[in-house]
């Protein structure tokens, strides 16, 4: 459950990563300009209370002037309002641009994750995806809701502070300015720590997802086994890391910003013993030294609002590493740019010399298939046999292009498939998947799924003809009945009357069927196929079946074993061979008749 | 609300001891915060009377003590706080996972997975905010605050009141918004659960996805989704937009009203000029904790609402558990009798059905069941034989004084030794991500031992396409067996159930994803592994329960015949009907 994508991720370098996030701010360009000034004009009231403040009581109190303090009050009056409204404008305009962003880049992991390969699901755990796509992409809420546009104002502040400072006197400056290595070196320490252990923090609720919905998924095979107390210990293990990780963080930070204060400290009181020095000296004015003392610690104000942020910017720089790491996962199945036109007069599916690994063992490719070549001609019907394992599955996920085939070619229509539209090949076929998935919703849009364009009728039609209009009648909904997740509330055999509809429903020029009715009853299975004899007159259908009985009938029959494929023709004459289909023929045949 | 926060209790309660000494470093690191600008103060009243350079360097030195003591402390209160935050995230997600783990099957199956994994990530990093930031900012701004108010007083009380006349108006602006952001939040989160549900059941059906092109209704879904995510938060957006600067508002009105009132007492002469000064600095002093106090409020709320919800999930008492069992029942070892006694049974009625609606999924099932004996069951598509079998180890409840292992009644005996008891191998085989060793030992706790894997792997017949993984029995599966074939996963499941050395073996179609031969091999190994255990085999082949010593034939939950395969066929019913037409195709092949 935990590949090695969760621990090592390649140290980014921040300032790319950082350049990569701001571009998903240029679209909103002019609010962030509006927010600025906001911002701006809001300090600007902020300062002025004070100030009005100090005219009041030095003016207008102390020369007992009440007109010119109900002035005054009034004007303070307005900046209170005129505080209220910039802040709220600044609040709505930033939070909106951060949940916009946030949006754009949850569609855009999310439509990257639906381009990507099977192989890519093979090996990453779902509960690990669904990670990228929401509690990672909550990690950058702060940095564009808060972060961004205050660090300008921050930074601002600081230019302006320290420009003053040392056009006040540079050498008392620069005394000021001697603990900047020591913040710099603090900073530095922080980054490096904190971002390891967020790092961890990110990777680990990736996995406590990923377990969880392994877990839940599989609840009920736990609880038969009585293995909560074990599953509860990994758990415990995966909480416990996760723990220490964010435990760990809290160490960096906790210490982090008390090295900033104590470095302010440090400046002030450098302040006052080095120019307090001076003073005596001559060199400086007690006047130049008091204005100092407060400068220096305006001056610290900023920078410890920006190691405030600077927090947030490591959070999200560990999770944003993650998020692109998905969206730069290539996608190996991809869609040519100029699709050749497909050849009618081409057999619908030639397999050419095909041979397929999933996994390199020792560098070496373990083939699943090897050296498969066959042909499909329009409107004939085709049986796949073999043992389990051999590879039949296979060569259906190669056809849908799940996977790319490592050597020889795949033709529908006569193009390699590999320079065919995908959404055309795919639409070429009608699948029966050997696991069966259902979605939560109702029968029907789990018949017609996303096509809208498939009529109530038809729906009735395929589920008519795969005989599950006889279950579905019975539900208390009929059609409209709402199916849990996975259909968990149907028999097995129910979904796979229903996927089989879906196939149907689409009516597709080839149907392909993986074991399409391996767990419904023996009578339904016959009827089925009387009326798919009708429904696929015309058709190509290619079939996979176990037992031999569903296929005898087809046009040819081909016959897999360890990944070769080893026999080919119809029943007959596969008989005839007296190879491997007669040996699997004969077994059959006697374990039906054994007992009569 | 107050009920909530006592279910919170026991947890805090756990950590008291760190909450205590983080909450004393707050109020040291606040008496030194208050501290430094007064040596600031002597500093530069120093500087103006010349005072001497050891002088100097003294204030210095204390500026800098004080400002490393105050740090140690925050650093102390910080790693108490947040660390405790930390621990009681820990409990409260192990302790919703074990919760988990005792609810049923039936509750998995109307509960969406997503929606589970976003309370145990998303609304419990909310509860936390609660527990450690909150109550830090909160601790450490409420002393600042006292302190401010306890000089004000004293300085001049009836100001002080004029100062505090607002307040009325924050209490109710907080309870208004506060309030709001709870209801808010709370429709944000479950929205957000939606959404994670969405991604979760699209990620799993990739491969239909894929097949029938449904990414961009997948990814339109999803868009909606995130759409109404970010609609709801927009809607807290602008309540806390508006929130925020209202406390900023209140306590600039009370400001004004200080420099009004003030001005005049001044102006009357019956305040002097300095204190109304010192009066107005402390004034700005409490300016800090209100906006904390907003920020407190609004991480508490959000916090209370993801509790709330996490809450609806401990609360649910689990349907199935050792409520009668007796705990001595079976406590010596379980022999293997079943009995099912007039055994009728119907699902929970499902959203929008009434209690009535569903007629009884099983009705009226009687059968018994030597130990050692083997069964099968056999029928049509829905007719309820999963249903059946499943009822056997609890994982639906059968009512009470209906189904007997052992003369006892199930529920009477305590569901780890029932099930233990028991090995099945489900319709839909669930495998881990784990190796295949893993998966097989997945019912046997002891150390891994390879006699064991080799040997259930033999029975299930898996030990044929040893050669085909790369690392034998070793090798990492996908998650679910998604890198196995069809028929591996099945026989996978198998070897499982058979390593669990169960008196019961429960396979319910186990053998619907191999061909012929390897369904002879398997048939042919479990009959030695059949010896001496009870044994329910649910088929649709008549190949496979043809030799059983007596078979089930259910129709829509009832049992239609019963009876050896002889018996049966001979009768000339439903089973003699699927016997014939089963023949007749092997038959028609033959032709
Ligand atoms: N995604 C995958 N990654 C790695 N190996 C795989 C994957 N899918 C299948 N295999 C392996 O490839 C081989 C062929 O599998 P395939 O699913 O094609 O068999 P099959 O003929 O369909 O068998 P069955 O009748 O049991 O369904 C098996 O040894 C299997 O373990
Ligand atoms: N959790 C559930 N809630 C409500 N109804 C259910 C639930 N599980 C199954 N059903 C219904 O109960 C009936 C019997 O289901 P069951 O799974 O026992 O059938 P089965 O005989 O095993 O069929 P199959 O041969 O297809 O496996 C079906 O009509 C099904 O729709
Ligand atoms: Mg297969
Ligand atoms: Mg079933």
């Amino acid at each position: 459950m935990s590949g090695p994508q969760d621990d090592v991720i390649g140290k980014a370098y921040d300032a790319r990563l950082m350049r990569r996030l701001l571009v998903y701010l240029r679209p909103h360009l002019p609010a962030v300009a509006v927010a600025f000034v906001v911002i701006v004009a809001g300090a600007l009231v902020e300062l002025a209370q004070p100030w009005l403040t100090q005219r009041a009581i030095d003016t207008y109190i102390a020369q007992k002037d009440v007109d010119g303090l109900r002035w005054i009050a009034t004007v303070f009056f307005g900046l209170l309002v005129a505080n209220f409204v910039f802040e709220y404008v600044q609040t709505v305009v930033m939070q909106t641009i951060g949940q916009k962003i946030m949006r754009a880049i949850r569609l855009e992991v999310y439509g990257h994750l639906q381009k990507l390969d099977l192989a890519f699901y093979d090996r990453n755990p779902v509960g690990r995806m669904m990670t990228r796509v929401t509690t990672d992409v909550d990690a950058l809420n702060d940095l564009f809701a808060s972060g961004v546009v205050t660090v300008f104002g921050d930074v601002l502040a600081l230019v302006g502070i320290i420009t003053a400072m040392l056009w006040m006197n540079w050498r008392l400056a620069l005394v000021a300015f001697v603990v900047l290595p020591g913040i710099l070196a603090a900073t530095q320490w922080f980054r490096t720590n904190v971002r390891e252990s967020y790092r961890q923090v990110r990777g680990l609720v990736a996995k406590i997802n990923a377990f969880l919905q392994e877990h839940l998924t599989g609840m009920s095979t736990v609880q038969l086994f009585r293995q909560e107390s074990n599953a509860f210990e990994r758990f415990d293990r995966i909480n416990r890391d996760h723990r220490d990780a964010n435990i760990a963080s809290i160490f960096y930070y906790a210490l982090f910003y008390p090295i900033i204060e104590t470095m302010a400290a440090l400046s002030a009181a450098l302040i006052i013993w080095i120019g307090g020095g001076w003073a005596g000296d001559g060199v400086v004015s007690i006047g130049v030294l008091v204005a100092f003392l407060q400068y220096a610690r305006r001056f610290f104000q900023p920078i410890s609002d920006l190691s405030e942020k600077f927090n947030i910017l490591q959070a999200a720089m560990a999770a944003s590493e993650r998020i692109f790491t998905v969206l730069d996962t290539p996608v190996a199945i991809t869609n040519p740019t100029n699709p050749p036109h497909p050849n009618p007069t081409r057999p619908v599916i030639e397999f050419d010399h095909v041979w397929f690994s999933y996994v390199d063992a020792d560098g070496e490719p373990q083939w699943v298939l090897k050296d498969v070549s066959f042909v499909v001609q329009p409107g004939q019907r085709i049986g796949i046999v073999g043992a389990t394992g051999s590879g039949k599955t296979t060569i259906l996920s190669l056809l849908m292009r799940f996977y790319d085939v490592q050597r020889g070619r795949i033709l529908v229509d006569g193009v390699d498939i590999r320079e065919m539209d995908l959404a055309m090949l795919r639409g070429t076929f009608g699948l029966v998947l050997q696991d069966v998935h259902l979605f939560a919703g109702s029968v029907a849009s789990n018949i017609r799924l996303g096509r809208d364009d498939i009529a109530d009728e038809a729906v009735a039609a395929a589920a008519r003809a795969v005989h599950a209009d006889a279950f579905i009648g019975r539900l208390s909904q009929g059609y409209a009945t709402e199916v849990a997740e996975r259909g968990a509330t149907l028999s097995v055999g129910q979904k796979q009357l229903l996927s089989f509809a879906r196939a149907l429903a689409f009516e597709p020029r080839v149907l392909v069927l993986d074991e399409a009715t391996s767990s419904v009853d023996t009578a339904t299975e016959a009827l089925i196929e009387d009326a798919l004899k009708v429904m696929m007159q015309h058709r190509t259908v290619v079939a996979i079946a176990h037992r031999l009985s569903t296929i005898q009938d087809m046009d040819r029959i081909l016959v897999l074993h360890k990944g070769e494929l080893r026999e080919s023709g119809t029943h007959q004459e596969l008989l005839a061979l007296r190879g491997l289909y007669f040996r699997l023929y004969e077994l059959s045949r006697v374990r039906e008749n054994i007992g009569s | 609300m107050r009920r909530a926060l006592s279910r919170l209790l026991p947890y805090v309660r756990e950590s008291r001891r760190a909450f205590i000494i983080g909450v004393g470093c707050i109020f040291v690191a606040s008496v030194m915060q208050l501290a430094s600008p007064w040596v600031l103060k002597y500093a530069i009243d120093g500087l103006i009377s010349g005072a001497s350079r050891g002088c100097l360097a003294g204030y210095a030195l204390a500026m800098l003590g004080l400002a490393v003591v105050d740090g140690g402390f925050r650093y102390l209160m910080r790693k108490h706080l947040i660390g405790a935050s930390r621990t009681i995230e820990y409990a409260l997600r192990n302790d919703y996972f074990a919760h988990l783990q005792r609810l049923p099957l039936g509750y998995f199956q109307s509960t969406r997975t997503g929606d589970l994994m976003s309370r145990a990530t998303n609304d419990l990093s909310a509860v936390r905010m609660m527990i450690g930031p909150a109550v830090m900012y909160f601790a450490s701004t409420a002393l600042g605050f006292v302190i401010a108010l306890a000089v004000m007083f004293s300085i001049d009380a009836r100001l002080a009141w004029i100062a505090l006349l607002p307040m009325p108006i924050v209490s109710v602006a907080t309870r208004y918004f506060g309030k709001a952001i709870h209801d808010r939040f709370e429709r944000i989160q479950a929205q957000l659960a939606d959404m994670s549900a969405v991604v979760q059941e699209s990620l799993s059906g990739v491969r239909v996805v894929r097949a029938y092109r449904q990414e961009d209704t997948e990814i339109a879904r999803f868009r909606r989704s995130n759409d109404e995510y970010v609609a709801r938060n927009r809607g807290l957006i602008r309540l806390q937009a508006a929130f925020y600067p209202s406390l900023t508002f209140c306590f600039g009105v009370s400001s004004l009203i200080v420099l009004w009132m003030g001005g005049r007492d001044v102006m009357a002469g019956t305040m002097t000029l300095g204190s109304f000064v010192a009066f107005l600095r402390y004034l700005v002093m409490l300016s800090w904790p209100m906006i904390a106090f907003g920020w407190v409020i609004n991480i508490a709320q959000r916090g209370l609402a993801s509790w709330g919800r996490m809450i609806e999930i401990l609360d649910t008492a689990p349907a199935i558990d050792d409520r009668d069992a007796r705990p001595d029942a079976l406590a010596d070892g379980v022999k293997g009798d079943v009995e099912f006694r007039q055994l009728s049974f119907r699902y929970p009625p499902r959203a929008g059905e009434g209690a009535d609606d569903a007629a009884p999924m099983l009705a009226d099932i009687s059968c018994t069941i030597a130990a050692g004996q083997t069964v099968a069951i056999i029928g049509p598509t829905g007719s309820g034989k999963s249903t059946l079998v499943q009822l056997l180890p609890r994982l639906h409840d059968p009512a009470p004084g209906t189904l007997f292992v052992d003369g006892i009644d199930v529920r009477e005996i305590p569901l780890a030794r029932l099930r233990g008891a028991i090995g099945v191998v489900p319709q839909e085989p669930f495998l881990f991500s784990d190796s295949l060793a893993g998966n097989i030992l997945f019912g046997f706790d002891p150390v891994r031992d390879r006699a064991r894997v080799d040997a259930a792997a033999h029975a299930a017949g898996l030990d044929a396409d040893l050669s085909s993984f790369p690392d034998g029995y070793q090798t990492v599966v996908g998650e679910r067996g998604i890198t196995l074939s069809g028929g591996q996963k099945q026989r996978t499941a198998i070897a499982r159930a058979v390593a669990a050395d169960p008196r019961i073996l429960i396979l319910d179609d186990a053998l619907s994803a191999v061909d012929t031969q390897t369904e002879e091999t398997i048939l042919r190994r479990l009959r030695e592994v059949r010896r001496g255990r009870t044994c329910l085999i649910v088929a649709h082949r008549i190949s496979t329960v043809r030799d059983a010593d007596m078979i089930l034939v259910l129709d829509s939950g009832r049992v239609v015949e019963r009876g050896t395969h002889d018996e049966l066929v001979r009768r000339a019913g439903l089973y003699a009907r699927m016997d014939q037409q089963q023949r007749l195709e092997d038959e028609l092949a033959a032709s």
